[in-house]
């Protein structure tokens, strides 16, 4: 009963914070010198004054800004994030054709991440002097240094010039005949190396900590308790260190999930992956005011889901959390 | 009733610490009938818990090691048999209870799960037959309701109810041995009690052996025939329980008696002062010397006590103190 209690606290505060957040976006960008008056004035190699007026008065730009920001709340309440002007058509319509992509690069990413990171952190800290774990404490350093644009290009350039085994731009090849299990395959290659890219900082993220609290818990008296059972070391470790060491892994990975999106964003921009991130970038330049609002909604939208499931995960964990203590 | 089930031989551990490395244990002697119960007493440090780790074989890794002798159980030497063989023999034929009650169950599963497990490990059971005679195990340990309590979690839970779900774990598969590491010195003095009386129940019924470690000189009295008397990882004294209280020849025995607060009948103005041993244990590093130990804090000390480790001196048949001056002190 607690339970679902906080749970739908949890998704009234996940709410709230939406509205906080596209209130804050519209304000930020009306804010902003600059409107859609001035591309289509621009596009048109100059309009004078009374053109440009007559333009914000079709836009409804004339209108006080609270009055606009009410409209935009009300749309955004019936799912309707507004017309673009550089692309045409709806807002929400163009965002839900993008955003499959761009929750799949996400997804894949931040699971890889974590069942990868999680294993290399237990496997160090079995042996937290062994060559293995020095060598995930070597590539944690290189995956967390590295900046993702930077591990982008370097892997698109292997693998364009050196070893094409891997497609290095867009999401699947339209030579490829047939449905089914030939397009999803076809997918999966293409995600190859984006995916390594955008998981490869939070995969050292995550195997650090992972590592770090796996060795806390292995000292704790309950694995003693475990021991004098006369459990096997693989029982040990699996069962009773690793649910207890996994709390502050998932509590970061939940904390990262906005990075993992902003992230996804510049590996789109590397690999020409067709999603938010690419589309951002298009309406930015064209000062597509809708269309931006409209990503960072989805954006926000993501990253607040995600932490709700982060909290489900950490109730399913950890019973000390589950019963609000 | 007379044959030894446990047999620690000469038994030495060492610990490696940054000064360098030190016999925690040192030439330890005992051995445990079967079906009986032995206490050991002695201050915090003294190599207690290091015996106990020693005989389930789960000494603090990389750091303790058994440098020599035997731990007999049967005639398996444990020093000797394999890691394998050791997991058969843990929680199963040997058991052990810590002194954490707080902190010795796993946070993130049932108590049920927990004392379900071991008898899955080792009796073939399956989930629900381990979990029936869990409830039934929980019962015996005396926690009210468990049919329903099978289901909670530790942090639900009381000291001294987790206390009773470890004793349910170690008793879970009838062990012949049990070692109790300080059970009750985290818990309230009346759950203390209620614990040993527990302990004391369960030992009469099932004919466990029992390793008793406290400090309570009551409970030993009352739970144990013979005790060990240990100081700086040695045995200093051991003997029946009766000789050792009534006729003590170590003068730290002698101390550790005197510790022991006198409930007055009547409460008069001359209360008697707490009595405490004058000194510290000495500390880990100082371990191992060719010396009694117990020289700096000892009012009977002569020269021969600073030169000379005192051998073991038989007072009678089962008693034996080692102190130089241990015919003298009667
Ligand atoms: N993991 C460890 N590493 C280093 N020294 C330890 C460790 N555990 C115990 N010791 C030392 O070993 C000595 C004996 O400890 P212990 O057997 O726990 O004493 P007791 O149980 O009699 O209080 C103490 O000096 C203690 O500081
Ligand atoms: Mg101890």
């Amino acid at each position: 009963m607690s339970f679902l209690i906080t749970t739908a606290q949890r998704i009234v505060y996940a709410a709230l914070l939406l509205l906080a957040v596209v209130i804050l976006n519209f304000i930020l960008i009306h804010l902003a010198p600059g409107d859609i008056a001035d591309t289509i004035a621009g596009d048109m190699g100059g309009a004078d004054a009374t053109v440009m007026a007559q333009i914000r008065i079709d836009y409804g730009l004339d209108q006080p800004m609270l009055y606009q920001l009410w409209k935009y709340l009300w749309g955004v309440l019936h799912f309707d994030f507004g017309h673009s002007f550089f692309f045409n058509v709806s807002v929400a319509d163009l965002i839900l054709e993008r955003l499959p992509a761009t929750l799949l690069l996400v997804i894949t990413a931040q699971i890889l991440a974590l069942v990868i990171g999680t294993l290399l952190g237990v496997i160090s800290a079995r042996r937290p002097n062994g060559p293995l774990s020095h060598f995930v404490t070597l590539i944690a350093l290189f995956g967390y240094s590295a900046p993702v644009f930077w591990t982008g290009i370097m892997l698109l350039i292997t693998f364009s010039l050196w070893i094409p085994i891997f497609p290095v731009a867009g999401m699947q090849d339209m030579t490829i005949e047939g449905g089914g299990l030939a397009h999803y395959l076809d997918i999966a290659h293409h995600m190859v190396l984006p995916v390594i890219t955008l998981a490869s900082i939070f995969l050292a993220l995550y195997s650090r900590l992972c590592r770090a609290s796996m060795m806390e818990v292995l000292g704790a008296d309950y694995i003693r308790t475990a021991r004098a059972k006369g459990l096997s070391e693989s029982q040990i470790i699996y069962k009773h260190a690793l649910k207890n060491s996994l709390s502050p892994v998932v509590t970061l990975a939940g904390l990262q999930f906005s990075a993992v999106v902003s992230g996804a964003v510049l590996v789109e921009a590397v690999f020409s992956w067709p999603g938010l991130g690419s589309l951002a970038l298009q309406s930015i330049i064209a000062r597509d005011t809708p269309t931006i609002l409209g990503i960072l909604f989805f954006s926000a939208l993501v990253v607040v889901i995600g932490n709700l499931l982060t909290d489900f995960v950490l109730r399913l964990i950890d019973p000390r959390i589950r019963s609000g203590r | 009733m007379n044959k030894p089930i446990l047999r620690v031989e000469d038994l030495t551990v060492t610990l490696t610490t940054r000064d360098g490395i030190a016999p925690v244990l040192d030439n330890v002697s005992f051995s445990l009938n079967a079906g009986e119960s032995i206490g050991i007493v002695g201050e915090s440090g003294c190599g207690k818990s290091m015996t106990a780790l020693a005989i389930m074989g789960l000494l603090p890794q990389p750091v303790g090691n058994i440098a020599s002798g035997r731990i007999w159980f049967g005639d398996e030497d444990m020093v000797a048999v394999s890691d394998a063989r050791m997991r058969e023999i843990r929680g199963n034929d040997i058991s052990m209870i810590f002194q954490e009650p707080m902190t010795s169950l796993n946070p993130v599963y049932t108590i049920g799960e927990q004392i379900a497990e071991v008898l899955r490990r080792h009796q073939n059971m399956n989930r629900r037959q381990a979990m029936v005679r869990a409830t039934e195990l929980l019962d015996a340990v005396r926690v009210p309701d468990p049919a329903r309590r099978v289901r909670d979690y530790p942090h639900q839970l009381s000291g001294g109810q987790r206390q009773r779900v470890m004793i349910a774990i170690a008793l879970a598969c009838e062990p012949r041995v049990l070692i109790a590491d300080e059970p009750t010195t985290a818990l309230d003095v009346t759950v203390q009690a209620q614990i040993f009386e527990l302990l004391s129940d369960l030992q009469s019924n099932t004919g466990t052996a029992v390793i008793m470690i406290t400090h309570d000189m009551g409970a030993i009295a009352e739970m144990s025939e013979r005790m060990i008397v240990m100081y700086a990882g040695r045995k200093v004294e051991e003997g029946t329980v009766d000789d050792v209280l009534d006729n003590p020849r170590h003068p730290y025995t002698r101390g550790l008696i005197a510790c022991v607060p006198h409930i007055q009948e009547v409460v008069t103005d001359q209360r008697q002062p707490l009595v405490e041993i004058e000194g510290i244990v000495p500390s880990l590093s100082e371990f191992g010397q060719n010396a009694c130990l117990f020289a700096s804090r000892c009012r009977h000390v002569t020269d021969q006590c600073l030169a000379a480790r005192p051998p073991e001196a038989q007072v009678s048949l089962q008693h034996h103190a080692a102190c130089w001056h241990a015919e003298k002190l009667s």
